[in-house]
Order: C-alpha cells, then structure tokens, then sequence
C-alpha cells in the first residue's frame, strides 16, 4: 500500500503493509525513531505524534488513516531544541531515561497548541495517557508551567 | 518498500583510538602513562586503562564507565574526574568506555572488577577511582608544564584548564600541553591531602546540566530498539507462559510460514522465535503461534493470591527452620516476658519492571560467524557480551558490545536472557536481527519482585521502650527478600530475623530497591502501630530507637520538621513518617494525604523528604532520582500488583497493570539534602524504601484503620474503611 502524506513539513510517499501503522513506518521505513514503541495498545503514550495538530498514538493509527494529513514528530517540532517545550525541558532537566520524553513533549505541545495557558488540572488530564515509569512527573508539570509562563 | 535508513550511533571510539593528534592519560595500578594516541595499542590489552584523551584544540574526552538509565551518572563520573584533573568543563565531551572490566570496572560484588549498573552503586563504587584518576592526569600536566617552563612542579598550580605559574606569571593552556606533553617515568599515587578538599570543589555539588538530556528532548538519544542496519530482519517470541515449559510442538507452523513477510522460525528451549521481514509482522506472525507446551512445570500449579494463606502458615510454623539472618539476645524470653506483645502480618504483591523500553537487543554476526556486533541498553554489558557470546559459540573477545542509552533499567537490564535470544535468532538469520519484546511479552516473561508475607512480632517493656524484635519473611524469592530486613539503625535489645523461601518456580529479580521496599514497610507499619497503642508519638519513639545515630536522627528529625510535624494537618489529611536506609544512603519521608471515601482512592498531596547520601556530587540530579523513587515506590504501594494464576502472569499491559500516572502523583514533593563530607553513598533508589510505610502510617493517622496489603488500591481501601 502507498501513503502520500505530509511529514514534518515535507510530502512523503512510503510503501507499506496494508495494515501498517504509523509508529513503526515512521521508525523502520522513514527512520525517524524519536517516536517510541511502548505498548502498542494506546496505552503508555510513548508514540505520541500529532496528526493534523491533534496528539494521537501513532502505534494505533494505521497509515490509511494518513493519507493527504499532516503528520509531526518529535523531530520535526524542532531539531535544534529551539521550541519553547524542548527549552524548558531541558532547563527543568525533565528527563531521566528519555524513552518516554519524545511522547511527553508532543502531547505537551498539543496541550499548549489549544490551549496557551492551562490550569494544573488541564495538564494533569492531558497528560495523564502517557506514562513516565521513571517517575518525571513533577518536573513535566513544572516544565510545561515555565512555558505556559513565557507563551 | 523503501528500504530502512540505517541508524548507527555516530560515536566510535575506534576513531578516537586510531585518529589524530592529542593526548591519552593511561592508567595502570596507580600510575600514568601518557602517550600520543596513535602509539596507544596497549589501551586493549587489559592491564593499562584510559580513562582520559586530551586533544591538542583543549577538548577533553572523558570515558563514561557505567550504563546510563536515566540515574545521570553519565554526566556523574565524567564530574568526578573532570574536578580533579581541574578541566573547564565547557571544554568536555563525554563517551562511552570500552567494556573491559579490568581496566574500567570498579570493585564488584564478589570481589574483582565489574562495570554492572546496579543497587545506586555507580557514583559511590567509582568515586575514589575517578577522582584519583583525574589527579593524576593532573599530575601529568603539570610535571610537563613544569619540564617546558624549566621550574619545579610544585611551584605550578591550576585553574580550570590553565596551568599557572604564579611568580612568573606564566600560563599554559591543557590544549597546548597536549601538543608536546610526554611520559614521566613514574606517576605517584596521588594521596587525598593533595586532592580538593570539598570546600575547594568547583564542579563536584554544583548543577551540571546532564550530557543526556538535549538529545532526550528531540528523539536524538539512540536507544537499543533504535539501532537499524543495512539488510537488518526482525525477531519476536512467543515465550512459555508457565516458566520452565518447554515447546514440544508449534501446531500451526504451515500456516504461520505462509505469512507474508515470515522468513523462518526458530525452536528455542523456552518459546518459538519468529524472523521476519518487518517488526509488525514478526509480532503478528507470534501471536498468531499455536504451541503445544510440555507439561509438569513446576510453576503450573502456583497461585499467588491463595499462596498467601500458606505463607502465612509457614509464618507460626515453629517447626520450620528458615535462614536465620540475625539473631540477637533470646527473642523467645525477651517476648514471654514482655509488658505487652504484639504481632502484626504485612504483605506484597509481585511487581513488575515495567521499564518503558521494552526489552530488546540488535546482533549481527559475521558472514562466517567467527564474530559478531551487538547493540543492547544493559546493566550488565559483561554478562550481555557473554550471553552473545555463549549463544553463538564463540569467544567473548570476538564480540563486540556498543552500549546504547537504556529506556530504564530498575534491575530487568541487569539479566542478559535477552540478548542469548537475539543471539540465536540473528545467528539462524545469517542477517543482522533485531529482537523487540512486546509489552505482553515483557509482562508475561517479567521477573518480578517477590510477593512475600511478614510476621512482624514485638514486645515492650513497662515504659514502652521495645525489647524484642522478630521479623519473618516468607515468601517466594529467596534473597531478594531480605534486603533491608535488617534495622541498622534502630537498636533492638533482643531480635531474631529469618527468611523462609518456597520455590515455586516463577521468575524472581531484583526490583527497584528490591526487598527494601517491602521490609521498611513492615518495620516502619509496624513501629507506628506499636507507638500508636503506647500513644508515644512516631517520630519520638523512632529517635528512641536510634538514639546512637546521629546522622539517621538529624535525617528524621529534618523530615519531621519540613512536614511541621507536631502541627495538626489540614482537615481530611493524614500525616505520617517513616525512616529507611538503602545503598548507605539514609532517607526519612512524612506523607500527607487524604481518601475518597467513596471511590476509595488514595491521594498524596504531599512528601517532604530529607536525605543524608554523603558528599553530593550532582545535587539536581539526587532530586530528581529522589522524586523518581517516591513516585516508583507511590506507584507500587498504591496500585502495582502481578499475579500467578496456575503459574500463568494475569496482567498483560497497562490496562490491568497500573503504573502511577501523572495525575496520581503528589501535588508536592520537598526534598531537603542534609550537608555531608563522608564520602557519597547511592541516591538511585533511596527515596523509595519508606514510601509504603509513610502512606500506611498517614493513612492509619486520618483513618485509624491500619493497611497492611500492598498495593492500597482503592477496592482494598473501601474494604478496610467498611471493616
Ligand atoms: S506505544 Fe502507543 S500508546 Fe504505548
Ligand atoms: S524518563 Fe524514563 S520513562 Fe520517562
């Protein structure tokens, strides 16, 4: 199955399985693997990536559901840790094994995107479906407080 | 298709060992050679160790010994060295070491020398090695400042990269050292009167940002699972979901081979491997296997939730003889004559890793399979490389290890079981081959924290002071339950310890902070039950207890005055303390929180924890490593729970196995480090023991009502709030 769609800015073409999904085309075929395979089932949140600027799982999303949309990954909100989030990630030195971190910042990003200024509750729903197991938490909500502040 | 990129960490330390000019400092038993590297063939020869290349530009690369998890001691060690060699830190870059455990390991377990990435030990295990090593590379350039300038040494000093002479006002730069520097025939151990003292250091307690962390914000880190190589395939396993099963037949192998995309399958002694040309059909083909598996496991008849009642009868059998691990003053006399006794049972369920990154490894062997490549996130690369190597049947040495970032360890990474697999299937694959766990795989072949039941018993004498202490562990899991069974803090005139273990056959390992986490529950239930019923206050008979030991007294104390104990908390809140030591790190923790009384969900809003770890070298970084522990350990005690089910694990994702989310977790975490010159002891897990014993008792505080069952999931809170 060919998908055309838009890619971090760029049209790509990708030749897949029919029921391919977007994580893994985007890590095996597009060689983009800042998006994470966690658990597969849109539980963990680690493949988080925006379709048309929703936050969505990539590792649920089939890639018949791409066709002609927009896709952003972690590497396309910024590659030199220019964005807002990516800044004040590092200035709270959020992560710790990183792995979940791709996902946390895309769902942050999302959050922000609609809404520029949430309350501590706001952020703790949309957070809530992506798991950090290294225990990151406060610092993700004091992250994305610092950038709220500076939006 | 369009073929896969490949994906290959861009740092080799082959380049640096063969390329151009600069300068290695190599160390031997306490003496420094320093060569040009393109002369550095001994640097493998296992006896002389390079810790540090200096480049004639000023950048100096330092090697980073140990796994990085996500505990920062990637940014850690490199500190260590770099304050004592006096580098400007801006001029640092930071890579990986070789595996060679002679040269880059520290004193292991058993004696010898390790590089496996365990129990918070990597800053402590490394910090007197390091530290001498910067000294001397520091030695190293002064004795060849001092040769060029024509001056004694001992009249140069430095400062952050410059050699300075002071009288003469001479200054020369680490970099232009590098262009001309040559071996001094002796090095001498540097003694520690001529190291910094620590009022003197300038990098060592102050922030340095971790090396780790930009490429953790924009998908640059490259962990195992990352890796892609030109013709790479790709493995998945169906495992035996009843340890120690065995595949007698795959009963669809025809149809399974007719997949799209399915190359081979390979017949391993605990599961079947699919190779396929794609991850997704690996895992589609693997879940699609119809295996036939032997029978009479030893697992197959194990049921967690009713092994309870049996390990709580083994708890009162006198008859059974367990390890004793201590047995001090007579326990039986010092209970019979006791004022008052009392007896309390504490339990846990098993707990999985749920490390993020599920497991996974990349080998390549050679076309004549004389030799291979991996690629792995370990805690033990040793043991990985040997796994590789033993699986293919070829030397250690002729396999080469790149470690890669680890998407969390917490003890999983230090078993190498996955890395054998990979090994096999890549070997079939005659092609490089990747090996992905599936979450459902990771949880179904977890090895888990031992469930275990605890007789607590004590006795008091007249004025409430305990003279009798027994604690037994039964369980499953051998000596991964008794750690932090002992009290080492906490003097008990009369105790008896001991660990009776069943095997039941189901996999057992190493968990965050392992047995601690259980056993400071129960101690630390237990004594705010004890001081309850003497109405002593908890924080008042714990300094009772460890009245010997003032750093764990300032420690408690600390917590206890951050909480503002002694002041009521607000209403609907619960306030309760607990104390605990781990990796020589001594830590106390006041929880506050409340219960919904209809759904029965706990929240904590808040933690104030105090924390004596020694000399601190990264203090964000134990903040963040604390407040990952508590929230590790919250996670636990709140809702993890694994069990057995005719030796079958009945979790299979993150829908039924709960990991703590970001709107279950405090409100609030404070985090005091108490000042400390002794020398550092591990902060990975340390914040983590006395969480189940701080929620228990602040529950206890709100609620009267004593929980004594971890995880406090909300079904068994209203149960207990009904009773
Ligand atoms: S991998 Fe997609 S939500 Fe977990
Ligand atoms: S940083 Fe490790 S899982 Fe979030």
């Amino acid at each position: 199955m060919k998908t055309t769609f838009n890619l971090n800015g760029k049209t790509v073409q990708v030749e897949t399985l029919s029921d391919a999904t977007l994580l893994w085309t985007l890590r095996d075929h597009l060689g983009l693997t800042g998006t994470k395979y966690g658990c597969g089932e849109a539980l963990c949140g680690a493949c988080t990536v925006h379709l048309d600027g929703m936050a969505v799982r990539s590792c649920t999303t089939p890639m018949s559901m791409v066709t002609n949309r927009s896709v952003t990954t972690i590497e396309g909100l910024s590659n030199d840790n220019s964005h807002p989030l990516q800044k004040a990630w590092i200035e709270e030195q959020v992560p710790q094994c990183g792995y979940c971190q791709s996902g946390q910042i895309m769902q942050a990003a999302a959050l922000l995107q609609n809404n520029s200024h949430p309350t501590r509750e706001q952020i703790l729903a949309q957070m809530n479906g992506v798991i950090c197991r290294c225990g990151t938490y406060t610092r993700i909500v004091r992250a994305i407080e610092r950038t709220a502040q500076n939006l | 298709m369009e073929s896969a990129k490949t994906i290959i960490p861009k740092i080799s330390r082959r380049k640096f060992l063969v390329g151009a000019g600069g300068f290695t400092f190599l160390i031997t038993t306490g003496v420094i050679w320093p060569k040009l590297s393109a002369e550095n063939k001994t640097a493998n020869d296992g006896t002389i160790t390079a810790w540090v290349h200096l480049q004639p530009d000023g950048k100096v690369i330092i090697y980073n010994p140990a796994a990085e998890m996500g505990q920062g001691s990637m940014t850690a060690l490199p500190v260590l060295i770099a304050e004592e060699m006096d580098v400007d830190w801006s001029m640092v870059i930071i890579e990986n070491s070789p595996i060679i455990p002679e040269i880059y390991g520290s004193r292991g377990f058993r004696g010898g020398k390790s590089m496996i990435t365990v129990g918070s030990r990597a800053v402590s295990g490394y910090y007197e090695i390091l530290r001498q090593a910067g000294a001397q590379a520091r030695y190293v350039l002064l004795y060849n400042a001092a040769q060029k300038w024509n001056v004694p040494i001992q009249e140069l000093t430095t400062d952050a990269g410059v050699v300075i002479h002071k009288s003469s006002g001479k200054k020369m730069l680490y970099g232009e050292i590098a262009e001309f520097a040559k071996s001094p025939d002796k090095i001498p151990k540097i003694p520690k009167e001529q190291m910094k003292q620590p009022g003197q250091f300038r990098l060592i307690g102050k922030n340095i940002p971790r090396c780790d962390i930009p490429g953790k914000v924009n998908g640059s880190a490259i962990f195992a699972i990352d890796i892609q190589l030109p013709d790479m395939v790709y493995g998945a396993i169906s495992r035996t979901p009843v340890n120690g099963a065995r595949p007698v037949n795959v009963l669809n192998k025809d149809s399974i081979m007719e997949i799209d995309g399915v190359i081979d399958l390979v017949t391993l002694e605990h599961g079947v491997g699919v190779i396929a040309n794609s991850i997704e059909t690996a895992f589609k083909a693997k879940k699609q296997l119809h295996i036939q598996w032997s029978e009479g496991a030893k697992a197959a008849n194990y049921n967690s939730v009713e092994a309870f009642e049996k390990y709580e009868n083994m708890a009162g059998d006198a008859s059974i003889k367990g390890n004793v691990i201590k047995d001090e003053g007579n326990i039986t006399n010092a209970l019979q004559n006791a004022e008052k006794t009392y007896s309390s049972d504490y339990k846990n369920d098993f707990a999985y890793h749920a490390q993020i990154e599920p497991l996974n490894a990349v080998v390549s062997v050679a076309p004549d399979g004389s030799s291979a490549e991996l690629w792995v996130g370990s805690q033990a690369p040793v043991s990985a490389r040997r796994a590789a190597a033993q699986a293919l049947g070829i030397a250690e040495t002729k396999v080469e290890i790149h470690p890669c970032y680890l998407g969390g360890g917490f003890g999983r990474r230090s078993m190498s079981g996955y890395v054998s697999e990979a090994a096999l299937l890549a070997k079939r694959a005659g092609k490089p081959l990747k090996l992905v766990w599936t979450r459902e795989d990771d949880i179904a072949y977890g090895a888990f924290r031992p469930m275990s039941v605890q007789r607590m018993q004590a006795g008091v004498d007249k004025s409430g002071n305990i003279v009798g202490w027994s604690h037994i562990v039964v369980g499953t899991g051998g000596r991964l339950m008794t750690s932090g069974v002992n009290t080492l803090f906490y003097t008990f005139p009369n105790q008896h310890i001991e660990m009776r273990n069943v095997d039941e056959g189901v996999r057992t390992k190493h968990w965050r902070a392992v047995g601690h986490g259980p056993n400071k529950f129960a101690i630390e239930a237990f004594i705010d039950e004890i001081a309850a019923d003497q109405k002593i206050d908890p924080v008042e008979i714990r300094k009772r207890l460890m009245k010997n030991h003032p750093r764990a007294l300032k420690v408690l104390e600390t917590a206890a005055k951050m909480a503002n104990w002694g002041t009521p908390p607000p209403p609907g809140r619960g306030r309760g303390i607990a104390f605990a030591e781990r990796s020589g790190s001594l830590t106390a923790g006041v929880c506050e929180l409340s219960v919904d009384r209809n759904s029965g969900r706990i929240q904590v809003h808040n933690f104030w924890v105090a924390l004596d770890a020694g000399v601190v070298i990264q203090p964000d970084n134990v903040l963040a490593q604390s407040e990952g522990s508590i929230i590790f350990g919250l996670s636990s005690v709140l809702s993890e729970s694994l069990t057995f089910k005719k030796g079958k694990v009945q979790q299979s994702n993150f829908h039924d196995y709960n990991v703590m989310r970001i709107a279950d977790a405090p409100e609030n975490i404070e985090i005091k480090i108490i000042p400390s010159n002794e020398r550092p002891s591990g902060v990975g897990e340390a914040a983590l023991p006395f969480v189940g014993g701080a929620v228990s008792n602040a529950f206890a505080n709100l609620t009267g009502i004593r929980l004594r069952h971890i995880p406090f999931t909300p079904d068994k809170v209203l149960e207990a709030l009904s009773s």
